[in-house]
């Protein structure tokens, strides 16, 4: 048995609640912390914490390609960051034999004022490249931009498509031992993303471990042979994909109909607070939706400050990541829809009877303000399972190729 | 991994054994360049202290690209460009010998006063701007801290380095100051690195200090323009070493910039270094230097948590 490239041990990290959230002031601290200004965070007195990570073990041998799924929260980007060496775990070790590369977040180091070709020289040099490891794959990353026309414009002037497709070229042209990426894919139109995808497979059979992170399930279904699936921090089940993949497609369904987030505000966002997010029929709290039936899909969120011109949105997924629609509040054009004053406030939306097919959906909420930016967004906040409950030939319909499988009305008629 | 027992894992061994063997190929032919690789442990603390300088020689090639960065971006978008690196010394020179040579008659040691005000103004400026861009650089590359792994040390030493650039800038204006005033350099030219590279350890221990505070307490971002102010009456750049009476001369060597302004000047000028304000200084500014890095160390567990 060859020596596991990744050893990970017990290992746990426990967070402060509100350590992200806010840096403090020397004058909070002063007279308490004053004899150890860089204490570590346990001796600040009795806080909140959560474990974002318990008790992880596993290992990982040369040349594997390992997905980790779960929901949000479930402590996949806290096992990354501690696996690439960004935070420190509080418990356990990890033992790493391998240059590491980690891909969290593409164009990290990008510079707007720098042009395509600096930049492609930072952020090698960012991601850990040498110089010389640069200049010899800098064609390769150019061809594979499809920028060369841009090489020597500063990347302001590139267009959102052109510096991200740079940004993964770069990415896709790092070559460590141990390769972790975490949801980088979510970005970028879809052949693009598909190239990248393929780039990473071919990085994957030239032997490279890979620790692959993604919501897309397909995704993880193509790359990975075995995966782990996380929940509240733990491990609770192991295996290969597809059997991974539908444990957690299966168990999410029953969980996760309803999630309220309690008291900590969510997300980096000082604008909004989501408290809670439902998926009912009938009037009732379910994660079974009968498709002959309409359902509704709620939110709960209390806007910290006006926010002008918000939109609330939900994107609706399906098992395999494809987007099935999106909808946005903004639709229904109210004064309140508008205004967005601060207070509390409940956005419904109701998906009619008849429109999805059978299967497992996830529904990714947030809000932006139209043409500017994201205010927030949380990927697969509940999730539930469509059902047909008939059994006369409208039921057929699901097996129909298409992402929706709607009862249009028909109109039939002699025409002579 | 340790795969499901039984006859799902055997099952899936066989599904895939034509790729697996390709890996199998691969990875043994890989694995002398993997065992040539550091084993890396992850813990939750460091065992023991380590400064971490062979980390950093690996990834010096980062932090010869973010200083290339920060020289790039430093005079973009300004009308002046790189002339910025001249006009804050000059101007401060122009302005010290109006109010403090000509009206409040400061003495600078037989030196024309323009002349002794610039030679001490260069490193001063360099000392001043490199440990302010440094202290507000781990703050600024939250993203870098927060997504990629390095030696976080790297952060704020590249500003100090990308503003050796700017003191090389300012140094060509001493030339034409040469010729105006007659004075020539003897051999203690050849000490100025020696000066320059004091003045760089002493800026990336101070500058390291603060970035590290700053993560944390962002109060530096207001108290350090106050400090640096405060530190410029400390050193004797306005008013030469000479005038300060002997019993507080030991106070001024502890401030390190002290030893190393006389040395910069020194170097320009004929005249003799003051060899045991030097030496203080250098003690000062390696015993910063290893505190700050200590402090640092300490301090880099935390930064992705806190930033």
């Amino acid at each position: 048995m060859m020596k596991p490239v990744i050893k990970v041990e017990q290992l746990g990290k426990r967070y402060r609640i509100g350590t992200r959230e806010t840096y403090t002031s020397l004058r909070d601290v002063i007279a308490a912390r004053f004899h150890a200004p860089f204490g570590h965070p346990d001796h600040g007195g009795a806080q909140e914490t959560i474990w974002a990570l318990r008790d992880v073990s596993f290992e990982v041998a040369a040349g594997e390609v390992i997905g980790i799924i779960g929901r949000n929260g479930a402590g996949k980007s806290t096992l990354l960051k501690i696996l690439s060496r960004i935070t420190r775990p509080t418990t356990g070790r990890v033992t790493l034999n391998g240059r590491v590369g980690s891909l969290l977040e593409v164009g990290t180091g990008f510079h707007s004022e720098l042009t395509g070709r600096e930049n492609i020289f930072l952020n090698g040099a960012i991601l850990g490249m040498s110089k010389h490891e640069i200049e010899e794959k800098f064609d390769e990353i150019v061809a594979f931009a499809e920028t060369e026309q841009f090489l020597d414009t500063p990347l302001k002037h590139y267009s959102s498509g052109m510096a991200v497709r740079l940004a993964f070229a770069v990415a896709a042209h790092l070559e460590p031992e141990i390769l972790i990426i975490d949801e980088v894919l979510a970005v970028g139109d879809l052949a693009f993303q598909k190239k990248c995808l393929g780039k990473m497979g071919e990085v994957a059979r030239a032997g490279r471990t890979i620790l692959f992170v993604s919501h897309d399930l397909s995704a993880v279904n193509a790359l990975c042979e075995r995966s782990i699936l996380l929940h509240e921090g733990a491990i609770v089940r192991r295996g290969p994909t597809p059997e991974v993949t539908a444990f957690y497609l299966d168990t999410a369904n029953k969980l996760y109909s309803s999630i309220t987030w309690s008291g900590v505000p969510h997300g980096e966002s000082d604008e909004i607070v989501f408290r809670k997010s439902t998926v009912s029929q009938r009037g009732e709290t379910t994660s079974a939706i009968d498709c002959r039936e309409q359902f509704r899909i709620s939110f709960e969120y209390e806007n910290l400050k006006p926010i002008p011109n918000s939109r609330f949105f939900m994107l609706i997924r399906n098992a395999r990541g494809e987007v099935v629609f999106t909808t946005s509040d903004y639709d229904a054009l109210t004064a309140d829809a508008i205004a967005r004053r601060p207070g509390r406030f409940l956005s419904e939306v109701f998906v009619p009877a008849e429109l999805l097919k059978t299967g497992s959906y996830y529904a990714t909420i947030g809000a932006d303000i139209k043409n500017q930016r994201i205010i927030f967004a949380e990927n697969d906040v509940v999730q539930f399972e469509v059902y047909e409950s008939g059994d006369d030939t409208l039921a057929e319909r699901h097996k129909r190729p298409g992402l929706i499988a709607p009862v249009l009305e028909w109109h039939i008629s002699q025409a002579d | 991994m340790n795969v499901n027992a039984g006859k799902t894992g055997e099952k899936i061994k066989a599904e895939v054994s034509p790729s697996h063997e390709l890996v199998e190929s691969v990875s043994s032919g890989q694995n002398v360049e993997a065992s040539l690789a550091p084993e890396i442990l992850i813990e939750s603390k460091q065992s023991g202290f380590e400064l971490g300088l062979p980390e950093i020689w690996r990834y010096r090639e980062l932090l010869y690209f973010l200083t290339w960065r920060d020289v790039k971006l430093r005079y973009k978008q300004t009308a002046l460009g790189v002339a910025w690196a001249i006009i804050q010394p000059l101007f401060a020179m122009l302005l010290f010998t109006m109010v403090f040579g000509r009206i409040a008659r400061v003495p600078s040691d037989n030196i024309p006063y323009p002349f002794f005000a610039y030679a001490g103004l260069v490193p001063w400026t360099f000392f001043a701007n490199t440990i302010t861009n440094s202290s507000n650089s781990l703050v600024g590359s939250a993203s870098l801290v927060t997504k990629v792994y390095f030696p976080r040390m790297i952060i704020p030493a590249a500003p100090v380095l990308a503003g050796l650039v700017d003191l090389a800038i300012a140094l060509i204006l001493l030339v034409p100051l040469f010729f105006y005033y007659g004075i020539w350099p003897s051999w203690h030219l050849f000490l100025l690195p020696v000066f320059v590279c004091l003045a760089t350890l002493l800026s990336v221990g101070v500058g390291m200090l603060m970035a590290a505070l700053n993560v944390k307490y962002r109060d530096v971002r207001y108290a350090l323009p106050f400090l640096v102010q405060l530190w410029l009456f400390a050193s004797p750049v306005i008013y030469p070493l000479s005038i300060v009476p002997r019993k507080w001369k030991w106070l001024l060597a502890l401030n390190p910039m002290s030893g190393i302004i006389e040395g910069f000047r020194s170097s320009l000028v004929p005249r003799p270094f003051n060899w045991s304000i030097i030496a203080v200084s250098v003690v000062v500014t390696l015993f910063v230097l290893g505190a700050s890095a200590y402090l640092f160390r300490r301090a880099e567990d935390s930064f992705a948590d806190v930033i």
